[in-house]
């Protein structure tokens, strides 16, 4: 024990010649006086970050980081709503073009069935007014035949009387008759 | 690259708010009654009588030569100081609670995902426990080594008690903790089960040694930072003192200097908080 305290007195002298040798920090007779101060600021800085600042900031943090992903959440639930709004306009414009194909092709299709029938009814109306002409064409060369042989009877006639012969009427159209069936023929 | 590059001037002139801002008014002022104080006050300045270690004096507050364990004195000063950056940033920057945060907010809020992270990366999920024990030091350090650094303030991590009581709290707070959580099988962590068997006692005897000088490597690297960097500063402010308004060379040796420091200010607080957590990991799992 003495031995100690000699020795402690030694260290404390050493100390001091130190520290006026030039190192304040080894003049021991300061450390109670500062260990005190320290203890009691590090206490005060350890209450003051565990009650105060350290359960704040971890809050503010949480709360951050919860609304980044809150709102992260929420850009992804848009960015899904836009893909299916997209979907949706492929898929109603796909609709449309199938619809307009179909009216497309209905309306052709109408219109196919008219024309034929309208060709059709033109067809049977050219065919009428054709049958029709036919029939005009024979009566005008029936009536044609008609007039030549009246013609060629009264010529006839003409002539024998012109030759001083006396024409009968029956003789010359029965002569006149033969010669055209001749000729017919 | 181009686009960082013309970015960063229209980032300064939104922040400078034009070409001088209040800050930068008072401090240019601070730094012009402090120049021509220095002329005033010239008389205790005699010759190349430079006492760089002075400024590490533990001086009571209100005078007096008593240093009762309960004194005020320049360390509680700043200690308290220290305590008030930490409550302004970390309890008055959050209070607004912003999901945008404001810039103290962020700067507090990088504070904590960085000594969180570092806790969780090194110390394991477990040690997430003791994350507010790793904080209190770390920002403890950072802001007494950063108030340091203000011109005729005082570093109370320049201070072996300071460091010293810190680096034992941690040691046997580690220990302790060890002990608890594994009982006797803590001390696996003096055998190396990796090792061929006849190299282990004498591993074991390396891994003792080594446990128990960690608390001394862990109190002085800070401590040998913090004051080594001041009392180089003071050297060259000495030096500038004598030289006068011709004294260049200390000044802009001072300016590279205090760059330097401003970074080791950080450096030390991270690397002291991070070997707390490398400790609290060999207290949580033991074996290697």
């Amino acid at each position: 024990m003495a031995e100690n305290t000699k020795a402690g007195e030694e260290a404390v002298k050493a100390a001091e010649a130190a520290a006026e040798a030039g190192m304040p920090q080894l003049d021991f007779s300061t450390y109670p006086n500062q260990i005190f101060w320290l203890l009691i600021t590090l206490v005060v800085i350890y209450f003051v970050l565990s009650r105060l600042a350290l359960p704040r900031i971890a809050s503010v943090l949480a709360e951050r980081q919860d609304t980044i992903t809150n709102d992260l959440a929420a850009a992804e639930e848009l960015k899904q709503k836009a893909v299916e709004a997209e979907e949706a306009y492929q898929k109603a414009l796909a609709d449309a073009r199938a619809e307009a194909n179909r009216i497309v092709a209905e309306a052709k299709a109408e219109i196919q069935a008219d024309l034929d029938a309208a060709t059709a009814k033109a067809e049977a109306e050219i065919a009428a007014k054709a049958a029709e002409s036919e029939k005009a064409i024979a009566e005008i060369r029936a009536n044609a035949l008609e007039a030549v042989k009246q013609v060629a009877r009264d010529t006839a006639k003409e002539i024998v009387a012109a030759l001083g012969g006396k024409a009968d009427a029956r003789t010359v159209s029965a002569a006149v008759n033969a010669r055209l069936k001749e000729l017919g023929s | 690259m181009a686009e960082a590059a013309s970015g960063k001037p229209k980032a300064e002139a939104k922040t400078g708010g034009g070409r001088f801002s209040p800050a930068s008014l008072v401090l240019i002022a601070i730094i012009l009654v402090m120049f021509f104080a220095s002329y005033f006050t010239k008389a205790d300045v005699s010759g190349l009588q430079i006492h760089p270690m002075k400024q590490f004096v533990v001086k009571p507050l209100f005078g007096g030569k008593e240093l009762a364990f309960y004194t005020p004195t320049v360390v509680t000063l700043w200690m308290g100081v220290a305590i008030l950056a930490v409550v302004g940033l970390l309890v008055l920057g959050t209070r607004g609670r912003a999901i945008v945060p404001s810039r103290v907010q962020s700067v507090a809020e990088l504070l904590y995902g960085f000594v969180y992270k570092m806790v969780e990366d090194v110390s394991g999920k477990d040690g997430v426990k003791y994350f507010p024990h790793v904080m209190t030091l770390f920002v403890f350090i950072l802001a007494a080594n950063f108030l340091g650094l203000i011109p005729y303030s005082y570093t109370t991590t320049s201070q072996l008690a300071v460091t010293a009581t810190m680096a034992l709290l941690v040691f046997f707070g580690v220990t302790l903790l060890g002990l608890y959580k594994h009982g006797l099988g803590f001390l696996k962590i003096f055998w190396v089960s990796g090792a061929p068997l006849l190299l282990r006692p004498i591993l074991a005897i390396i891994e003792v040694i080594s446990y128990f000088v960690r608390p001394v490597s862990h109190s002085i690297r800070l401590m040998g930072n913090m004051m080594a960097g001041h009392a180089v500063i003071k050297v060259f402010a000495g030096f500038a003192g004598v030289m006068g308004l011709g004294a260049v060379a200390p000044i802009l040796a001072i300016t590279a200097v205090f760059a330097l420091e401003t970074l080791v200010a950080f450096i030390q607080a991270y690397v002291f908080a991070i070997l707390t957590c490398v400790y609290l990991r060999d207290a949580l799992h033991p074996g290697h």
